[in-house]
C-alpha cells in the first residue's frame, strides 16, 4: 500500500531512519518522561530501551498485520488494547529477571502504554506498510530510542555516581555531582545531547547548501 | 559672570555611558571588596578568586569562538560575574569546583540565551546554583576568617584532584584557629540559637563566603556606583528595605525566636547580592514602579527562606526567583502615556 508520488524506501533506509534521521529521543523528541525519569544510571535506561524496543517491534508486527481487518473507526483503541497486551507481557518479564531494575524502573514500564513514540509508528507508519518493513523500522526506532536513553544515563551515572554499569570509574574518591541524579541534571544533560546534535546536522547542512549556491551561480 | 546658555550648534546630545564604561566602574567597585576578602582568608581565597575569573573568562572566549561572535571579553561583564561568583563561594572551595561553576555560569546563565544582554537570570548566580546543588557538601565547608598562618599555607581543601572529594578539614580548622565552629552566623542561629553582634560582622571574624562579610566595604563601593547612576539605587534600598521591614515584624510577633533587623541586613549574602547582583542591569526590571516591586520581592523572599526554608541562607534563590519575575514585572507596571485614554491603545 504505497503512497502515491512517494518513493519506496529500502530497508536499509527504514532502519536508519529511527537510529539517526529521525531518532525519536534527538530529532523527534518524543518520549521524554521515560528519558528524563529513568536515565539515572545506563543499566535502567538501558532495561527501559530494550524493553520500550521489545513493545514497539511486536505491537508494530501485529498492527501491520491487522492493518486491513481494523476498522478505521475504532483503530486508536485497537492500537492501545494491542500495546497494553505487549507491555503486560514485558511487565511480567521484567518482574521475573531482576527485581531490582523493575523496582528501579518503578511506573515507568506500564507508561509504555502511553509512549507516544509507540502509537506513533503505529498510526504512522505500521498502519500503512507491510509487516517487514513496519517491524525493520520499528527496530530501527527502538535502537535510537536506546541509544538516546543510554546517551543521557551513562553521562549522568559518569558524573552523578563515578560508576558506568554499576561499575566505579574513578576510585572511592570520587566527588558525585548531586545534581547529576536529580531532575535538574536530566534537562541539563538532554539539553546538551540536542545542542550536539543539532550542532552535527548544521555542520552537516552547511557544506551541502554553499555547494548549491555555487552550482546555482 | 557668564551666561548659563549653551551658545554650541546642535547637536547638543550627551554621549551615555558605554556598557564597556560602566561594566569596568563595576569591577573597579568589587576590587576593595575582592581585596578584603583576600586579607580575611589569604592564599586560598587569593587562588579561589584567580581561578573563577579565569574560568569566567576562558568560558566566554570559547563560547565567543563556537557560535561565532566577536570577541566580548573587552566588555568585562565576564570579569565581573567570575568576580561575583567567587566572592558568594566558601573561601576555601576547591578550585576544580570553582572552575565547574564558572563554567556553568557562563554556558548556562548567559551563553545560551545569547550573551551579554540577552540573560535572563544573573549569571554568577546561576553557576552558584549549579554547584550548590552539585557539590551541597563543599559549598557549605567553611574556613576561619583571619587564621595567624593564611598567607603562609593554603586551606586543605584549595587543590582538592580534579573530580575528587576535598579532604575533611574540620581537624585543620580546628588548629588554624582556636574554638572554630565551621558554621555561618545564618546556621549558628537557626539551629543553635547564638547570634553574632554586628561588632563580629563588621570586623569580618566570622565563617561566610569569601566576599558577603564587609557590609561597610560593600554599602561604599555601591555607593560610588550609584553616585555615577551607574546602578540603580533603588533596588538596593528596596531589597534592604523590605528584608529589614519583613525582619521587624517577625520580631515583633516573636523576639525570642526571631532577630533584629540589623542581623538579618549583616548577615549572610544579602548585602553583596542587593548591591551588585540584584541590580545587574539586564536581569532586573525598567519601570519605576517595577524596580520598587522587584527589590521588595527579594527582600521579603529572602528572609521567607532563611527563616522557614530547609536552607539557611536564601538570598540567591530569592534573586533568581526575582529575576525571572522581572520581565513579567515590567509588563504590569507599563506606565501611563501622557494624555492616554484608558481601554484605547496607544
Amino acid at each position: 500500500m504505497a503512497i502515491p508520488g512517494q518513493k519506496q524506501r529500502s530497508n536499509v533506509e527504514e532502519l536508519l531512519e529511527g537510529i539517526w534521521k529521525q531518532n525519536p529521543v534527538f530529532v523527534m523528541v518524543l518520549g521524554m518522561c521515560p528519558v528524563l525519569a529513568v536515565s539515572v544510571s545506563a543499566v535502567n535506561a538501558l532495561s527501559m530501551g530494550l524493553a520500550t524496543t521489545f513493545v514497539l517491534v511486536a505491537s508494530t508486527l501485529l498492527v501491520s498485520a491487522l492493518r486491513n481487518v481494523i476498522p478505521k473507526e475504532v483503530r486508536i483503541a485497537t492500537y492501545i488494547l494491542i500495546i497494553a497486551t505487549f507491555v503486560t507481557v514485558v511487565d511480567y518479564l521484567i518482574q521475573a529477571i531482576s527485581l531490582a531494575v523493575y523496582d528501579a524502573l518503578g511506573a515507568f514500564i506500564q507508561l509504555i502504554v502511553v509512549n507516544c513514540i509507540i502509537l506513533g509508528r503505529a498510526e504512522a507508519h505500521a498502519s500503512k506498510n507491510p509487516p517487514l518493513k513496519s517491524v525493520i523500522n520499528a527496530l530501527g526506532m527502538g535502537a535510537g530510542f536506546t541509544i538516546g536513553l543510554l546517551a543521557l544515563g551513562s553521562v549522568r551515572e559518569i558524573l552523578g555516581a563515578g560508576k558506568l554499569f554499576g561499575i566505579a570509574l574513578f576510585g572511592p574518591e570520587f566527588q558525585p555531582w548531586v545534581v547529576m541524579v536529580l531532575p535538574p541534571g536530566g534537562f541539563f544533560v538532554l539539553g546538551a545531547w540536542l545542542l550536539l546534535f543539532n550542532w552535527l546536522n548544521i555542520r552537516k547542512a552547511k557544506p551541502a547548501a554553499i555547494q548549491s549556491a555555487e552550482a546555482r551561480a | 559672570m557668564t551666561p548659563r546658555i549653551e551658545l554650541r550648534t546642535s547637536p547638543h546630545v550627551v554621549k551615555g555611558a558605554s556598557v564597556e564604561t560602566i561594566m569596568f566602574n563595576v569591577v573597579l567597585a568589587l576590587l576593595p571588596i575582592a581585596a578584603f576578602s583576600v586579607w580575611q582568608y589569604g592564599l586560598s581565597a587569593l587562588a579561589s578568586l584567580i581561578t573563577v575569573v579565569l574560568a569566567c573568562i576562558g568560558s566566554e572566549r570559547l563560547f565567543n569562538k563556537l557560535s561565532g561572535q566577536h570577541n566580548t571579553l573587552s566588555d568585562w561583564s565576564a570579569t565581573i560575574t567570575g568576580l561575583l561568583l567567587a566572592l558568594s563561594l566558601p573561601p576555601a572551595f576547591p578550585l576544580w569546583m570553582g572552575v565547574v561553576a564558572g563554567f556553568a555560569a557562563i554556558a548556562l546563565g548567559k551563553a545560551l540565551f545569547g550573551g551579554i544582554g540577552f540573560n535572563v537570570m544573573n549569571p554568577a548566580l546561576v553557576g552558584r546554583a549549579f554547584v550548590q546543588a552539585a557539590f551541597p557538601v563543599a559549598i557549605t565547608t567553611w574556613i576561619p576568617a583571619f587564621s595567624p598562618q593564611r598567607f603562609s599555607e593554603f586551606a586543605p581543601t584549595t587543590f582538592t584532584t580534579p573530580l575528587m572529594q576535598p579532604p575533611d578539614i574540620s581537624v585543620w580548622a580546628k588548629q588554624a584557629l582556636d574554638g572554630f565552629t565551621g558554621a555561618t552566623p545564618l546556621a549558628r542561629w537557626k539551629f543553635e540559637n547564638v547570634l553574632a553582634t554586628p561588632m563580629d560582622f563588621i570586623s569580618g571574624s566570622v565563617t561566610a563566603s569569601a566576599g558577603e562579610t564587609s557590609a561597610i566595604l560593600i554599602l561604599l563601593c555601591g555607593a560610588y556606583l550609584a553616585v555615577r547612576k551607574f546602578m540603580d539605587w533603588r533596588i538596593p534600598v528596596a531589597i534592604l528595605g523590605s528584608a529589614a521591614l519583613t525582619a521587624q515584624v517577625f520580631q515583633m510577633i516573636d523576639p525570642a525566636r526571631y532577630p533584629d533587623p540589623l542581623f538579618v541586613l549583616l548577615s549572610g549574602g544579602i548585602m553583596l547580592g542587593a548591591v551588585f547582583m540584584a541590580s545587574d542591569m539586564a536581569t532586573s526590571p525598567v519601570t519605576p514602579k517595577g524596580v520598587w516591586i522587584y527589590g521588595a520581592l527579594i527582600g521579603v523572599l529572602t528572609v521567607m527562606i532563611r527563616y522557614f526554608g530547609g536552607l539557611t541562607e536564601g538570598v540567591m534563590y530569592a534573586i533568581l526567583i526575582g529575576n525571572a519575575l522581572a520581565p513579567l514585572i515590567d509588563q504590569v507596571t507599563q506606565p501611563k502615556v501622557f494624555g492616554q485614554v484608558k481601554g484605547k491603545k496607544a
